[in-house]
């Protein structure tokens, strides 16, 4: 706790107010329920009334309160875009490290797979294959974790090499330890530093990308309030001068600005260890 | 004394960043230098002599500063020097030659383009001029066929004649004072006699003052008049090489010698006859066709240190990495405690692999950063000995103690050890498995002289204790006499010569290891004179 006070203390003003955006979202999103004026489908006035003190930003396309749809939908973008990152890290990083132990084949197998992966221009990839599935959650996450894991193997792939040829890990194949101690305990620890940094910036591309998928409508469905569709679904009001669309777009941005702010700052301090005292 | 040229004065470096705190590189030390005069900087790494050698430039690295002292060079004031003063001095009177040649070189552009490069920037040659100078500079460095070497690039010259061609780029200019960082340490030793005759050739003929900075005693004895010592960035004592050799003032001059002589001690009965590895006829190699390793047979008893010596290329790593099964041997046996032993390492049993154990030569690398030392020394008591919980933590506390390390470390991480207590690590955990032999490859060139002997005394302690064997490989042949009982000679691969220590070292009889003994410098300052008298044609390469 008190190396987590200190770390506050030295970051820049700049990672602190990534910080702030981020806790914010969080906080906002986990606790909608709680803060929000109106449920999260709640018809509560007319379509497109303007900001008020009754609709702090107004309604959207249907009179539904923007602030409790942006509050719930901080809730279901982020918490999607977390699972979808965290399968694609854990998978990544797993098989990243196992194709560079391995060797030979397995290797083969799968940097080959991912190669032919990643020659698909990753928008067309997500819309073929959700609209093959069909439109639900689990399919979606499990989309964009397979277009994530691609580029998070690649770079665990490249870091663990790096890695492996240690005599740490030379030492640990002597002792004759087996593939999971030499992933589990060798290789993934030292790797994760980078990664983390590579964690923050995953998710924001995740994140843009359900927004992406869902302004496609081919994202979270109607009426599950998400950032993406917001703006689609609303995007009509711009032709009649209103702001309503700018609000789940600014969203977006600032979330994703926010987290680059942090992960800007990991990745200083992930580069500064390399020269620093290891 | 009109012949002073160089004068610093309570010199002081610091380093750290801005607002933090200061760490003093070098401390108040002072440096005078007459013309044709060479000073060698002596002192283990962290010593500031590196830090010092740069400051007679004018010049710290990034991130230090010269806080206070002077530098008084010919006139001029370097302290206060303009840039465009300095610009005109460094590289024309005061010359830089790099430890390694390698990493200092373009590799994109001709030997003779990079020479040209300084003179003609500094308007002071047509390039025309120095191309010429160029090649009868490398003639006088005593390279083969200057006109040749001069249009080849880095990558097609040797190691030895890099350096040279780097010492000719420092002396284009014609300056007043060379420094020389480390210039032989990155050689091996039958190519660093060629340089080290290069270096003190150029400085008699062109009688030009020199700061010659190493770690190696002997080295700096043959080529510099006077000596410093430093410890902590501080000058621990300055005398002539004559004094400094034979009637040093200070203790740690006197260990610094000491650490060189280091003599075998062990307990002669416990070798035994009996055979505990024996190599037989072993080829291997990396790729298919190229043989690393042809027909090289070698047998260790037990009890018993047995060392390797090669240069760089000889293959005597490669046999360490077919020994345990990691690069397996495409031809011969290896036979272990008189069972042939499969040539995978993937194929033998974890018995096999419990008693060899194998000790590396950069410790930094060795360890896992990421795990405390509880469990670098505690997985191979688990993994070989099933050891858990209480009972393994007392075993690791032991083997702390027996590795002269205080019980404390146990819940340190690597990166907050020494460079010298990180290699005792690696020891423990080499003897956590009980081994019956211990593979140990160049354990000691990573480090300091005095540490390094720490750590030989050590081995050697554990030896007696353990009844351990040891397959001791290494390039340092003063290593070799302090700790072996048999020695074994590799070339291209091939052993030339193997038999008892004593035997080899006394009366060698293949060519090629009575001139790596004739390499190795001597605490004696005429050595290198005496050497160059008696055989000319080393020179030549």
């Amino acid at each position: 706790m008190k190396t987590l006070w200190k770390n506050l203390k030295e970051m820049p003003l700049s990672a602190r107010i990534g910080l702030a955006i981020v806790v914010v979202n969080l906080l906002g999103g986990a606790l909608a329920p709680l803060v929000a004026p109106y449920g999260e489908n709640f018809i509560a006035g007319d379509f497109w009334e303007p900001a008020s003190s009754r609709f702090l930003l107004g309604t959207d396309q249907l009179g539904r309160d923007m602030l409790s749809r942006l509050l719930y939908g901080a809730r279901n973008t982020i918490s999607v875009a977390l699972i979808t990152t965290f399968l694609a890290f854990s998978s990544g990083m797993i098989l990243g490290s196992l194709a560079v132990v391995k060797g030979g084949w397995v290797d083969q197998i799968f940097s080959r797979v991912v190669d032919v992966l990643m020659a698909f221009p990753t928008l067309i990839l997500a819309l073929i294959v959700i609209s093959v599935m069909g439109t639900n959650t689990y399919v979606l996450v499990l989309t964009i974790a397979l277009i994530a894991f691609t580029r998070v193997f690649r770079l665990s792939r490249a870091l663990a090499m790096d890695v492996e040829v240690m005599e740490f890990v030379e030492a640990a194949r002597l002792r004759g330890e087996g593939s999971t101690w030499i992933i589990a305990r060798e290789i993934i620890p030292n790797i994760i530093p980078p990664l983390i940094a590579e964690f923050g910036l995953r998710f924001c591309f995740v994140f843009l990308f359900i927004s992406s998928l869902s302004f496609l409508g081919l994202g979270l469905q109607p009426p599950t309030a998400d950032w993406g569709s917001m703006v689609r679904e609303n995007a009509d009001a711009i032709s009649y001068g209103y702001l309503i669309p700018l609000f789940p777009a600014a969203a977006i941005a600032i979330l994703t600005v926010g987290v680059n702010l942090v992960v800007d700052h990991l990745l200083n301090k992930a580069a500064g260890n390399v020269h620093g005292d290891m | 004394m009109n012949d002073i040229i160089l004068d610093i004065k309570d010199i002081e470096v610091e380093a750290g960043n801005v607002g933090e705190k200061q760490i003093t590189i070098v401390d108040k030390v002072d440096l005078t230098l007459r013309k044709g005069e060479v000073i060698g900087l002596i002192g283990e790494s962290g010593a500031g002599k590196s830090t010092l050698g740069l400051t007679v430039m004018g010049y710290c690295r990034p991130g230090c500063r010269i806080t206070s002292g002077s530098i008084q060079f010919r006139g001029h004031d370097l302290m206060n020097a303009s840039p465009k003063e300095m610009r005109e001095l460094r590289g024309v009177k005061i010359a830089y030659v790099a430890q390694s040649a390698a990493a200092s070189f373009n590799p994109a552009h001709k030997l003779i383009e990079q020479f040209v490069e300084g003179p003609h920037q500094h308007g002071i040659m047509t390039a025309r001029d120095a191309g010429k100078k160029c090649i009868d500079l490398y003639g006088k460095l005593k390279m083969p066929q200057p006109e040749v070497i001069a249009y080849r690039f880095p990558h097609q010259v040797s190691g030895g004649q890099l350096q040279r061609s780097m010492v000719a780029m420092a002396m284009a200019c014609n300056p007043d004072i060379i420094i020389f960082d480390e210039p032989t340490t990155a050689l091996d030793v039958t190519t660093q006699i060629e340089v080290l005759a290069t270096i003190k050739d150029v400085i008699r003929q062109f009688g030009m003052a020199g700061v010659y900075i190493t770690h190696d005693l002997a080295v700096v004895a043959q080529v510099a008049d006077r000596i410093k010592v430093m410890r902590y960035g501080k000058e621990v004592e300055e005398d002539t090489t004559e004094n400094i050799i034979n009637h040093p003032s200070q203790d740690y001059t006197r260990e610094l010698l000491a650490s060189r002589s280091l003599v075998r001690d062990r307990q002669v009965d416990n070798i035994e006859d009996d055979i505990l590895l024996s190599v037989e006829h072993v080829s291997a190699g990396y790729k298919r066709g190229e043989k690393i390793l042809n027909d090289v047979s070698v047998t260790v008893k037990k009890a018993q240190t047995v060392a390797v010596v090669g240069e760089s290329g000889s293959g005597k790593s490669t046999l360490a990495r077919v020994i345990t099964g990691l690069l397996p041997a495409w031809e011969g046996n290896i036979i272990f405690d008189h069972k042939r032993r499969d040539p995978d390492i993937k194929q033998r049993y974890r018995s096999t692999l419990k008693r060899m154990q194998m000790i590396y030569q950069m410790p930094d690398t060795a360890l896992n950063p990421t795990q405390k030392i509880e469990t670098i020394l505690g997985r191979p008591l688990t993994f070989y000995l099933n050891m858990k919980g209480a009972a393994r933590r007392k075993r690791v506390e032991e083997l702390l103690d027996m590795i002269e390390l205080p019980k404390n470390y146990i819940n340190r991480y690597p990166n907050q050890l020494s460079g010298g207590e990180k290699q005792r690590i690696c020891i423990a955990r080499s003897i956590a498995a009980e081994p019956e032999l211990v593979i140990c490859d160049e354990v000691t060139s990573a480090l300091d002289q005095i540490v390094a002997a720490g750590i030989l005394r050590l081995l050697q302690k554990l030896q007696n204790e353990l009844k351990l064997s040891y397959l001791f490989i290494t390039h340092d042949l003063d290593t070799v006499k302090a700790v072996a009982d048999e020695v074994v000679v590799m070339l291209n691969g091939r052993v030339v010569e193997s038999g008892l220590k004593d035997d080899i070292i006394h009366h060698p009889q293949h060519e090629y290891t009575k001139r790596l003994l004739d390499s190795v410098p001597l605490m004696d300052p005429t050595w290198l004179d005496k050497r160059l008298a008696s055989r000319v044609e080393l020179i030549a390469d």
